[in-house]
């Protein structure tokens, strides 16, 4: 044991010993820093990606191809990533499903539709460049194939159809030759209920209509304009086998709710990833909490780190002024105002990660988190 | 206000007395405009900024330690050390000094980011942060809070009593620029005050900061004087290395150095008392920045090399803004102080650091000595000089009085004469 065990111990404090002498000759920066300059993608490094093309797909969605840095560690169809791009010079972090599966290439790619007002969005559609440097985590979402779950109802709701996508195009490739049914496939029953404002406002539904076409899928597209809202009620009549298949859905909150509801009520399973649409409200003063559990109200006028002192909280302090940046903290939730201009900052779990925000001159806008 | 309202008293000329309440608070008003027009456009353009400036600086130090493993030929030593001290200038000042500001804190890369940053200084980052921040920026030249203003050793303001002890200033002030990382960590420890405190009663924030002051100079020795020397050995580079990275450090210290007394220490720039803050608005806070602060002109790369404190005027406003936008806002802010009558310190780097070396010999020497001195009464005035260091408190007070009604005489018959041709 310990024979076998003995060459790697001392092949890696030999390993630790360089790699002490690098930092050594790097302080106070690592050698990272260095070598991200030659190499970002590189394995070792944060994990990054390099956007290798942009396709557009509708009027106001395009597929986003990005080159995985070497530590990518693969992903099922139907995962998510989180992905960090600099906005006007801000970086910005949002949740994408990932479009396929796991590619020959090695490329991943997520597919995004403008949204009116939405920072990222729009910047990928539409002024996102090729060679752009991204920042990724690994994929994530409980929303995946489970093998041979052979009868499966997928219900979409706008955008919510991008994860389903993933896991189509997995399942039935399309090629130059039409849709392939491939043999870990074959045994699939797969009802898709697509539900959308409008037939030209749904992206994916040409794809979604030569699956159904090629006999992969069985395609239920339902446009507010032309069937009405739909009521999930009716989804035993529209799909009447309801109650011998799995069903996962994605969509807005609300369709999510009542899809639950009605599938405890029927006694069903059901899978949901929220496809994010939640979205931070400034208000004029709120509550804020801290690590601790403690939650202060505080007044739209008030800077978060007098009300967080005056409520006995022990806070960073500096200036007092908005100059040192002494009394940083990262806010993990919810949003703040700046007394000095009005400008708001939020911060959105799962989507913006932590932001580190100034206590002395911002006042809560809304319900905010620290950890601190 | 301040030792300007002193000077007042005293029939010296007060900057500000022209100014009212409301003129004060228009200045405020229109200086958060400039601010404001500022962070609306802020974006790509700045964030690129900076970051090619980080990749210049990162390619920069490779290539001169690259080069400095063959110093043991003179010219290459040349270049690896100037290569080298460039580098550390760029690192200190537009990147570190800024980054450390929170100017860059909006792009929210936690690479770039003021809680996060360390750089190559004896003094670590968190320390420099609170002394530098929101000591020297919040108390901007008040004297006996704001530890910029002669680092507690000098005597920066006439109003500060004279004793023989600082004729050595200038040889302090001298050795101080050269080992000025050492200066600022130990300043930033006010070692001084706790060296005097017995070791017993020293506080335990003081022992935990000075344990991290160690640790981060010999982090930063053992690169620069063990680790990058012993990569250079197989180069029979050793000892050259060595010396190139002791001489870039220098270089690194006096220069910097050249530029914080140039931002504040100049002829004419003003300081304050303590009393004189209490309560201070927002357009009075700004009123002594602009006072407080003097600009240095020149080219782009010097204001690059200075980290931008070139703009030390606008600095002191908008200590958050990107430095790359002070040259922007620059001509506003000089008009402004057109406008209200105010003096604009603005003068060449040389110009500069001579007035500030002046001033720190003028007050090294008692009030009105260096002004009453000619090439004449040298002899004489020397024999005060040694009265005053060797006689007791009362010979040398009545003596500072002397010289002090000499150099006012001298100021008035100086004014007159000025005064006379307009008369005429």
């Amino acid at each position: 044991m310990t024979a076998t065990l003995e060459p790697p111990v001392r092949g890696s404090r030999l390993r630790d010993r360089a790699i002490r002498v690098a930092e050594a000759a790097t302080t106070p920066l690592l050698p990272a820093d260095y070598l991200d300059l030659f190499a970002p993608l590189r394995s070792g490094a944060d994990l990054r990606g390099r956007i290798v093309e942009i396709h557009p797909e509708t009027r106001d969605a395009a597929t986003i191809l990005i080159r995985p840095g070497a530590d990518w560690a693969g992903h099922v169809p139907g995962q998510f990533l989180r992905i960090g791009i600099d906005v006007d010079g801000v970086r910005q972090w949002r949740a994408y499903s990932l479009t396929h599966g796991p590619r020959r290439d090695g490329l991943i790619s997520i597919t995004v539709k403008a949204v009116p007002d939405g920072v990222v969005s729009n910047h990928l559609v539409h002024h996102a460049r090729p060679g752009t440097l991204v920042h990724l985590e690994q994929a994530q979402g409980e929303f995946v194939l489970q093998g041979d779950a052979d009868r499966l109802l997928f219900v979409t709701a706008g955008s919510g159809i991008t994860p389903v996508i993933g896991m189509l195009r997995n399942l039935f490739p399309s090629t130059d030759e039409g849709v392939l049914r491939l043999e870990r496939s074959a045994g699939l029953d797969v009802v898709v209920v697509h539900v959308a404002p409008s037939r030209p406002d749904s992206i994916f539904i040409r794809d979604l209509e030569a699956l159904a076409a090629a006999g992969a899928i069985r395609l239920i597209a339902r446009y507010d304009d032309e069937h009405g809202v739909l009521d999930v009620d009716d989804l035993a009549s529209i799909v009447p086998d309801l109650a011998g298949r799995r069903t996962l859905a994605c969509g807005p909150a609300g369709l999510l709710d009542a899809l639950a509801a009605h599938h405890e009520r029927a006694g069903l399973d059901l899978v949901v990833e929220q496809f994010r649409t939640t979205r931070v409200e400034a208000g004029e003063g709120g509550t804020v909490t801290f690590a601790d559990g403690r939650t202060l109200e505080a007044d739209g006028a008030s800077p978060i780190l007098d009300v967080a002192e005056e409520g006995g909280v022990l806070m960073p302090s500096g200036c007092r002024m908005g100059i040192c940046m002494g009394c940083v903290i990262p806010m993990t939730d919810g949003a703040v105002r700046d007394l000095r201009n009005g400008e708001v900052t939020t911060a959105i779990p799962g989507e913006t990660g932590a932001v580190k925000v100034q206590t002395c001159i911002n006042a809560a806008a809304g319900p905010c988190t620290f950890d601190h | 206000m301040t030792t300007i309202q002193t000077r007042a008293k005293t029939g010296q000329d007060n900057p500000i007395a022209h100014l009212s309440e409301a003129d004060i608070e228009a200045i405020g008003a229109e200086l958060d405009r400039i601010r404001q027009s500022v962070l609306d456009t802020r974006g790509e353009a700045d964030a690129a900024y900076i970051r090619r400036v980080i990749a210049t600086q990162r390619y920069l130090e490779l290539g001169s330690r690259a080069v400095l493993l063959g110093s043991a030929l003179p010219p290459l030593w040349v270049l690896g050390t100037l290569g080298l001290g460039v580098s550390k200038i760029l690192e200190n000042m537009e990147i570190g000094h800024n980054i450390l500001h929170g100017q860059w804190d909006w792009m929210r890369d936690p690479k770039i980011h003021s809680t996060t940053w360390e750089w190559d200084n004896a003094t670590p980052a968190a320390q420099w942060k609170h002394s530098h921040n929101e000591l020297h920026h919040t108390y901007t030249n008040v004297l006996g809070k704001d530890n910029d203003l002669g680092y507690g050793i000098m005597r920066v303001d006439e109003e500060q009593p004279w004793h023989p002890f600082f004729l050595a200033q200038p040889l302090w002030n001298f050795v101080n620029a050269c080992f000025f990382e050492y200066g600022i960590a130990a300043y930033d420890l006010e070692l001084g005050k706790n060296l005097k405190t017995p070791k017993d009663k020293r506080s335990a924030e003081f022992k935990a900061n000075a344990r991290k002051v160690v640790a981060k100079i010999r982090r930063q020795a053992t690169k620069d004087y063990a680790v990058h020397p012993l990569v250079a050995l197989p180069f029979g580079a050793f000892l050259p290395t060595l010396a190139a990275n002791f001489t870039a450090n220098v270089i690194r210290n006096v220069w910097s150095h050249s530029v914080i007394m140039c931002g504040h220490f100049p002829e004419g720039v003003e300081t304050f008392e303590k009393a004189s803050i209490e309560g201070e608005t927002r357009g009075e806070w700004y009123l002594r920045q602009m006072l407080g602060s003097a600009n240095i002109s020149g080219s782009k790369a010097m204001h690059i090399l200075t980290g931008n404190l070139s703009h030390q005027i606008e600095h002191h406003l908008f200590p958050d803004l990107p430095s790359n936008r002070y040259a922007e806002v620059a001509p506003q802010v000089k008009a402004l102080f057109a406008k209200y009558d105010l003096n604009y310190h603005d003068a060449s780097l040389p110009k500069q650091v001579y007035s500030a070396w002046h001033k720190v010999v003028r007050l090294s020497l008692p009030n009105g000595w260096l002004a009453t001195t000619t090439a004449k009464n040298l002899p004489q005035q020397l024999g005060l000089l040694h009265k005053m260091m060797t006689g007791s408190r009362r010979e040398r007070r009545l003596i500072e009085k002397r010289l002090a009604r000499a150099a006012s005489l001298l100021e008035a018959k100086a004014r007159s004469t000025d005064a006379a041709p307009e008369a005429a």
